[in-house]
């Protein structure tokens, strides 16, 4: 019975690659947590490193982390929607939009350390901004665009043919129309296009090392936390990273734990948002 | 007003080429292509400076295959086991799973290459080559970590794109060949894998762009000195010279860095064209 | 009555608490088509697949009672269920070729159960094509992919690949129900040519067809077999009322 022995050892490397990606898992995890967890505290949640005294606080990066995130979401998110408007609602099928697409697919292939230089010379030398959050951010806006635009894209052609020719028939203007009626019934699907850029955007790296630079202090002043824009800042990945390079596995470990945390969080919620899109979806397919 | 935002994209992706090439082309003209290209002798700060890139291109060329050979077929075998001999429960537990494998920062995984990974290579090493005179202990950071990393990190990419390829198989072709006396892994290896193949042909080109591109992580585990990337060896990949170097490069010694990143977007290119020539194939179907 | 190549005794079926087939007792004629008529969920379909125990892809099917292929029981221990598959074809409603070029398709079955070498295969090939009646129309392009062919085609390849493993028994799942009337009217054709070599067992809701091309006639009606009678007799005096009614046309 050769066929049922070959099959036998097919199936058996079958269920061995899937426990194999699956222990792999839960072992990262477990080995994350277990040597970074004891690492954490208060201290160091709030306070910045101190070399006088001694300690070690992650305060600044946690600061510079929420900027990058904020400032790298207002900068692509409009840019994002206002392209995935034009792409389904506005722009006739041809060259136009296929070049647009084209070129959106080939930016979400590119690899982030292409982005890191490109908004070290752009941004950073040409435009004049230097080592800062903001060039880190302005990086980040064009790596983070396509998922943007794509997930828009794909929540707007879920909305219902009849609600727009409804709204239309009743003489309302298209923008009109977008603003009410499209980009509301769209809302789930843009929030998981944002939810998983704020995903990469922590989890960036290559593309910041270059661009706003590592810097980790807190702002002093109320000027300051507008002037922190403009002056270089590390992400906690960035510090992560640092910290690897300077043996601090400690620290290292404890920041792989937050961010850990917070991506969990960030799957936790898409998928929440996921669940939401297809039971809106259901129920306008109940309701026809 | 919108389509002024839908050309960002396209304005981008010209201005990255046509910085790419505006920064990496000079020290082209200036070393000599053949020189960068093909020589293998890489020391930018010596007096007598020399600028080879060769080993470096080469350890990328490599490292990916080498990591595209580890991680495609675990990655393809779960995900068949996802799509097809998983009983609905545990698919539940597994997808999101993957789903967070995929969302992990890269320089976590190279955090736990660097801690988990490099001692064990370096006993192995100690191991291989306690009577060698000739080799170069690297302390375990070495290719063999790197292509390790590597392959784990494309592992969600092929994963989830090859379990949607997979399950998009119409399930009449199956049952005719069920209907035909195969038994269900013969099926699935002669029929639902050959029928989902443009959609695993994405996977692999996907996990090799993300091969190629990843610096990070492997800059941790890779050792980074330049050498003709055999298992052993610390290398230096495209990517790994760039993060290494560029904090205190100065110079041609730049701009060659800006060449290494015009190759690195040249091959991006290349795989990128061969993905949408997929795509556009599996579209006309 | 002649030797039967198939025969059930109080077959039932469930899914999960759906009780879809109710105690078929049936002798299915060796080497002579068999019609199987009904409503659509008549349970027709799930009778068909119950004979080479295709039902058991379906979660939460159960059988209970006994099918026989020449005396064997098709759901006893001893039975391989893919040398059972090889000797109990199958051809289903909508035509579905593999993605792979039509020699593939045709050699598929063969190369499964142990066909290696290249000049049997050819002859396999050829001969199955031959029999389905689609050589001429294909010869010259074997190394093509089979996703180019018309719906009539693909149906007769599929005819093809499930003659390639030499079953005694070919299964019929509204095999024309997908195709135009030249179309159907060649897979008739082919259906009379099979037969003589071949059990066929064919559903079908075209009570034309089944008078057209079956020797023996079952009706089903929400899981029970009302009726079963040579084809010349059923049609024109059916024993039940509840058939008559049906092949009048008075529902379904």
């Amino acid at each position: 019975m050769m066929r049922k022995l070959k099959d036998d050892v097919l199936l058996c490397l079958i269920y061995l690659a899937a426990f194999f990606a699956e222990f792999l898992l839960i072992g990262i995890l477990v080995y994350v947590f277990v040597k970074g967890f004891p690492h954490i505290s208060l201290h160091f949640l709030t306070t910045v490193t101190s070399v006088l005294e001694g300690t070690v606080g992650i305060a600044g990066n946690i600061v510079n982390t929420i900027y990058m995130v904020v400032l790298t979401l207002v900068i692509a998110v409009p840019v994002g929607i206002g392209s995935a408007i034009y792409l389904n609602e506005y722009a006739r099928p041809g060259k136009i939009v296929r070049l647009i697409e084209f070129t959106t697919q080939t930016l979400s292939g590119i690899p982030s350390i292409i982005f890191g230089l490109f908004g070290m010379v752009f941004f950073g030398v040409t435009l004049g901004l230097g080592y800062s959050i903001l060039t880190g951010a302005l990086t980040l806006s064009l790596m983070v665009l396509p998922l943007i635009t794509r997930n828009t894209q794909e929540a707007l052609k879920t909305v219902p043919e009849s609600y727009t020719s409804g709204a239309i028939g009743m003489g309302a203007g298209k923008w009109y129309v977008i603003r009410t009626i499209l980009l509301p019934s769209a809302m789930p699907g843009i929030v998981t296009g944002i939810i998983l850029a704020v995903g990469r955007i922590l989890g960036e790296s290559a593309a910041l090392l270059f661009t706003a630079g590592s810097g980790y202090f807190l702002p002093r002043s109320l000027g300051g936390w507008f002037h922190k824009m403009v002056e270089s800042g590390g992400t906690l990945t960035i510090q992560l990273y640092l910290s690897m390079e300077k043996a601090q596995y400690d620290t290292a470990f404890a920041i792989a734990v937050v961010l850990l945390g917070m991506v969990l969080g960030m799957n936790l919620l898409t998928r929440f948002f996921i669940r939401k899109i297809e039971t809106a979806k259901f129920t306008d397919a109940g309701g026809e | 007003m919108f389509s002024l935002c839908a050309f960002t994209a396209v304005a981008a992706v010209f201005s990255i080429t046509l910085y790419m090439i505006a920064n990496g082309v000079p020290a082209i003209w200036q070393v000599g292509w053949k020189e960068i290209l093909f020589s293998s002798v890489w020391q930018p700060v010596a007096r007598d400076a020399s600028f080879g890139i060769l080993y470096v291109i080469l350890t990328s060329v490599v490292g990916t295959f080498l990591a595209v050979l580890l991680g495609v077929p675990i990655g393809l075998f779960t995900a068949v086991f996802l799509a097809e001999a998983a009983p609905a429960w545990l698919a539940a537990v597994i997808r999101p799973a993957v789903e967070l494998l995929a969302g992990i920062p890269s320089v976590i995984y190279g955090v736990l290459g660097m801690m988990i990974l490099n001692p064990w290579m370096y006993c192995l090493e100690q191991m291989l080559f306690a009577d060698s005179l000739t080799h170069q202990f690297t302390g375990g950071a070495n290719l063999l970590s790197a292509v390790i990393v590597l392959a784990v990190m494309i592992l969600p990419t092929v994963i989830s794109i090859s379990e949607a390829a997979l399950r998009a198989v119409p399930p009449e072709l199956k049952a005719s060949s069920l209907a035909l006396g195969a038994s269900s892994v013969e099926t699935i290896f002669r029929v639902t894998i050959p029928a989902a193949r443009s959609g695993i042909l994405t996977a692999v080109v996907l996990g090799v762009g993300r091969a190629v591109g990843e610096a990070m992580a492997i800059s941790l585990v890779s050792g980074n000195s330049v050498n003709l990337p055999l298992p052993f060896c610390s290398v230096r990949f495209l990517t790994t010279a760039i993060v290494s170097e560029m904090g205190y490069a100065g110079g041609l010694h730049r701009q060659v860095l800006f060449t290494i990143g015009l190759v690195l977007f040249v091959f991006i290119m290349v795989i990128n064209g061969i993905l949408s020539g997929i795509l556009k194939g599996e579209r006309q179907g | 009555m002649p030797q039967s190549k198939i025969s059930t005794e109080k077959l039932n079926l469930y899914y999960g608490a759906k009780h879809a087939l109710k105690d078929i007792t049936i002798r299915i004629r060796s080497n002579m088509v068999t019609a199987l008529i009904g409503p659509s969920g008549c349970g027709k379909s799930t009778f068909l697949k119950s004979l080479n125990r295709m039902n058991e892809l379906t979660d939460g099917a159960r059988t209970e009672g006994k099918v026989y292929l020449d005396g064997e029981d098709i759901y006893g221990s001893g039975m391989d269920v893919t040398r059972l598959r090889k000797r109990v074809g199958m051809v289903f409603q909508q035509p579905n070729p593999f993605p792979m070029t039509i020699y593939d398709n045709i050699a598929y079955g063969p190369k499964v159960h142990g066909v290696r070498n290249k000049e049997k295969l050819d002859g396999i090939v050829e001969r199955s094509l031959r029999q389905a009646a689609i050589w001429e129309e294909v010869e010259n392009q074997l190394n093509r992919t089979a996703m180019g062919l018309s719906g009539g085609q693909k149906q007769r390849l599929c005819i093809a690949r499930a003659l390639a493993v030499e079953p005694e028994v070919l299964l019929m799942d509204e095999p024309t129900s997908a195709l135009d009337p030249v179309s159907t009217l060649k897979v008739e054709e082919l259906i009379g040519q099979l037969k003589g070599k071949y059990t066929i067992v064919i559903v079908t809701h075209n009570m034309q067809q089944a008078a057209r091309v079956s020797d023996d006639t079952a009706f089903f009606l929400m899981g029970e077999m009302v009726e079963f009678d040579t084809t010349a007799r059923l049609f024109v005096h059916p024993a039940d009322r509840r058939t008559q009614e049906y092949i009048t046309g008075k529902f379904g």
